[in-house]
């Protein structure tokens, strides 16, 4: 009846459900697969899209982890958003380059890279096996809701984040539009030209105004 | 709608006590009412009118933090927006404060962009979203919202640095706080993450009432994400180690924007460093003062001793920010009442000092806004006396000498040290203010000896000078020696027409700025006189601490 019932992996000890483990075993997989070739990948669109496939497996993940939110949001914001913005600053400046992974800018770079690589790894692995290593409680901030009188299966967690977003977190939420002002501002301050003289400038400020402003003025008056 | 809200259980509303907001609110309203302005408009709208609006914000925001001030003492202290943003004396003093230096850099900042001919709102509606940022870090009562007021009071500086695009150095200037900001930042995100990690919660009450209710034992994450929140408020206030970008940021962006950067970045670093360092980990005082300790002897040394070889007015000042850097840590050390409010004394007294000093200089620096060499300041007295009064007196407060705010800053702080028993640090602290005095008044002596028995080109970076023992020690380090005679002085004389033919050209003063001078002066000359006003300020401002 269940499909993991077919394989036999006693000899892996998995007690409960075969279905999650069939899953984390896939997703895992793509996601070392996708995470391998965005190194290994000379073209770097191609590496742009083992990315969003290892985004996609860390998203799955999620799922199986029951933040299904939060792996909504990681599928919009970064397999969305974040890649199209790589893929973007990779055409303007060349599909056409391959990267010579091989050659090494500073000596022995690739040395001190596996290196460092291999023992964060193992102190992740380790802190993450002692996990008292923080303040002396396996999780202090406990589960999304840690309300008793409402466990965790009631309420799904995008109901919890909505709450918290309009409530604790009401003021952050507002206060980012902030920085979209500033981002706006910015671009057009950044993006302008410099203008040589006053002149000069003055001339480019009355075409580019009035031509986008011609219909508001017509309205008011 | 109504129906809407009626159905909605009311835990879900959050209940908004807008006085405690409505500072910031008037900068933002004030910045997207200019932005919707000037768009709507055919032409250009003048700066006059920009400018105004921008003091009408500022003006206003001002008038209500003080109203918020008021509520505060008659209704005591209060959190407000669920515990997003606290309403207490010391948010109402940041506010003031905040609005204050809005007033004088929007002023400076008209000059100079008149000076240059840029047209358009963007400085101005920068100018104040920035703002708006110092002031939510002072009010923020949870580490999200303090990381998302740095990150607004910084990104707009980011953008503001680079305002000047016919000057290389300013996007250089831009580019370099821009790394190395979005660097500190992504450090400081790290430490609230650790400091959720290890406590539970991001609100600086909740994570003082965890800290006060369980001992943490194994407190490695916990000390780990304190140091880097450290990290993060050090850079943006400056202080040694993470004070690498100050110099080349301050000289190379516009110089009213190194003013505005120079009181209102560190007056909100400072503001949000004080209060979670002190009200949230106060508890683990022991653990973070000898580090305090360390950062704050290291930035008033090194920024007094490396000011006293600068060539570039901009850059001195960027050494002295350092070392006024150190003087403020001095009161955090001190993990007091007494401290804060010292701290707090410092940081009123040195934004009307770097708003003024920068304004003088972008004035002197003329048209293009790049000639900032110590030598263009020689003789000033003599072509500007009113210019050169208002730097010296700027310059002479920052050194510490009475009766104005700088020297009642210096006394405030180092009295707290002296109360926290911290001699060694006070004494180290007297010690970089006598160092630093030494190239405030060579600044001051230069201005007012006569123009031009030697002279120098500040483009072409040789120093001649025979004539005063000052600038001579400064120059002790220069490898090329200082060469009296005929070779040089035929050099210097070649270089002294060209010098003289420069600045024979009169420096106009702009009105605004003028203004801003005046407004600058009379905060440090009455301050001074009177400082019993801040000082109670300050005071009552500690006292009403919320937690």
């Amino acid at each position: 009846m269940v499909p993991g019932a077919l394989f036999h992996f006693s000899w892996l000890k998995i007690p409960a459900n075969r279905i999650d483990f069939l899953t984390f075993v896939f997703s895992a997989a793509i996601v070392l697969v996708g995470a391998v070739n965005v190194v290994r990948q000379r073209n770097p669109v191609l590496a742009a899209l083992s990315l969003v496939m290892t985004l996609f497996g860390v998203a799955v993940l999620f799922v199986e982890q029951q933040a299904n939110f939060l792996a909504a949001v990681q599928i919009i914001v970064y397999a969305g958003a974040i890649v199209v913005l790589f893929l973007f600053v990779i055409m303007f400046l060349g599909v056409d380059r391959e990267e010579s992974i091989s050659e090494e800018p500073l000596r022995g770079q690739r040395f001190w890279a596996y290196l460092l690589m291999a023992l964060t790894f193992v102190g992740l692995l380790l802190a993450g096996l002692g996990s008292r290593f923080g303040s002396g409680v396996p999780s202090v901030a406990g589960t999304l809701n840690d309300n008793p009188a409402h466990p965790r299966s009631a309420t799904p967690d995008v109901v919890v984040l909505g709450k918290s977003v309009f409530t604790t977190y009401l003021f952050a939420f507002e206060i980012t539009s902030a920085l979209l002002v500033i981002a706006v501002v910015g671009a057009v301050v950044l993006a302008r030209r410099p203008g040589a003289g006053p002149l000069a400038e003055e001339d480019d400020d009355e075409v580019e105004v009035e031509v986008e402003t011609a219909e508001p003025e017509e309205v008011s008056t | 709608m109504t129906a809407l809200l009626a159905a909605t259980p009311a835990h879900l509303t959050v209940k908004i006590a807008y006085l405690s907001i409505l500072p910031m609110l008037a900068l933002l309203g004030g910045a997207l009412v200019i932005l919707v302005w000037s768009s709507l408009l055919r032409r250009p709208l003048e700066t006059v009118w920009i400018t105004s609006l921008t003091v009408l914000a500022a003006t206003a925001a001002l008038v209500l933090s003080l109203m918020q001030y008021f509520d505060v003492i008659h209704h005591g202290a209060h959190v407000a927006i669920d515990g997003a943003i606290v309403s207490d004396g010391f948010s109402a003093f940041v506010a003031v404060l905040v609005s204050a230096a809005v007033v004088v850099a929007a002023l400076v900042g008209d000059g100079w962009l008149q000076q240059e001919t840029i047209r358009g709102p963007e400085f101005h509606v920068l100018v104040l979203v920035s703002a708006s940022g110092a002031m939510v870090m002072g009010a923020a009562n949870d580490l999200i919202v303090v990381f998302l007021g740095l990150e607004i009071l910084s990104i707009a500086l980011y953008v503001l640095a680079a305002f000047n695009a016919r000057r290389r150095q300013s996007g250089e200037a831009a580019l370099k706080y821009f790394v190395l900001g979005g660097f500190s930042s992504a450090v400081f995100l790290y430490g609230i993450a650790l400091v959720y990690g290890s406590t539970g919660t991001t609100n600086l009450p909740q994570i003082a009432s965890y800290l006060a209710q369980n001992y943490v034992l194994h407190n490695g994450m916990l000390l780990a994400g304190l140091a880097l929140l450290l990290v993060g408020f050090g850079f943006k206030a400056a202080a040694v180690p993470f004070h690498l970008w100050t110099p080349d940021v301050y000289q190379g962006s516009p110089s009213p924007v190194t003013g505005f950067m120079a009181a209102v970045a560190k007056v909100g670093a400072f503001a949000a460093l004080l209060r979670v360092f002190v009200s949230s980990f106060g508890l683990l005082r022991a653990d973070w003062q000898p580090a305090v300790w360390v950062i704050a002897v290291a930035s008033l040394l090194l920024g007094a001793s490396v000011a006293l070889v600068q060539r570039d007015i901009k850059r001195m000042l960027a050494y002295s920010s350092i070392n006024h850097a150190g003087f403020i840590l001095l009161g955090l050390q001190a993990g007091s009442t007494k401290g804060v409010e010292g701290s707090l004394y410092y940081l009123f007294a040195y934004s009307f000092l770097a708003l003024g000093s920068f304004a003088v200089i972008s004035v002197v620096g003329g048209p293009g806004d790049g000639r900032h060499g110590l030598d263009r300041y020689r003789g000033l007295a003599r072509r500007q006396p009113w210019l050169a009064g208002a730097l010296a007196l700027f310059l002479v407060a920052q050194a510490g000498i009475p009766p104005t705010t700088g020297f009642w800053a210096k006394l405030e702080v180092l009295q707290a040290a002296a109360g926290a028993h911290s001699y060694a640090l006070a004494v180290i602290a007297m010690l970089s203010a006598v160092i630093a005095g030494f190239f405030y008044l060579r600044v001051v002596v230069l201005m007012y000896s006569p123009a031009g028995a030697t002279g120098d080109g500040a483009a072409t970076g040789t120093i001649v000078d025979t004539v005063e023992p000052a600038r001579a020690v400064g120059d002790e380090g220069e490898p090329v020696g200082v060469a009296p005679g005929g070779e040089a002085g035929s050099g210097a004389v070649a270089l002294l027409e060209a010098d003289t033919g420069e600045s024979a050209e009169p420096l106009v003063i702009p009105g605004t700025t003028g203004i801003a001078l005046a407004l600058c002066a009379g905060a440090t000359v009455v301050l001074g006189i009177y400082p019993a006003w801040l000082t109670d300020f300050a005071h009552q401002a500690t006292l009403l601490f919320h937690p």
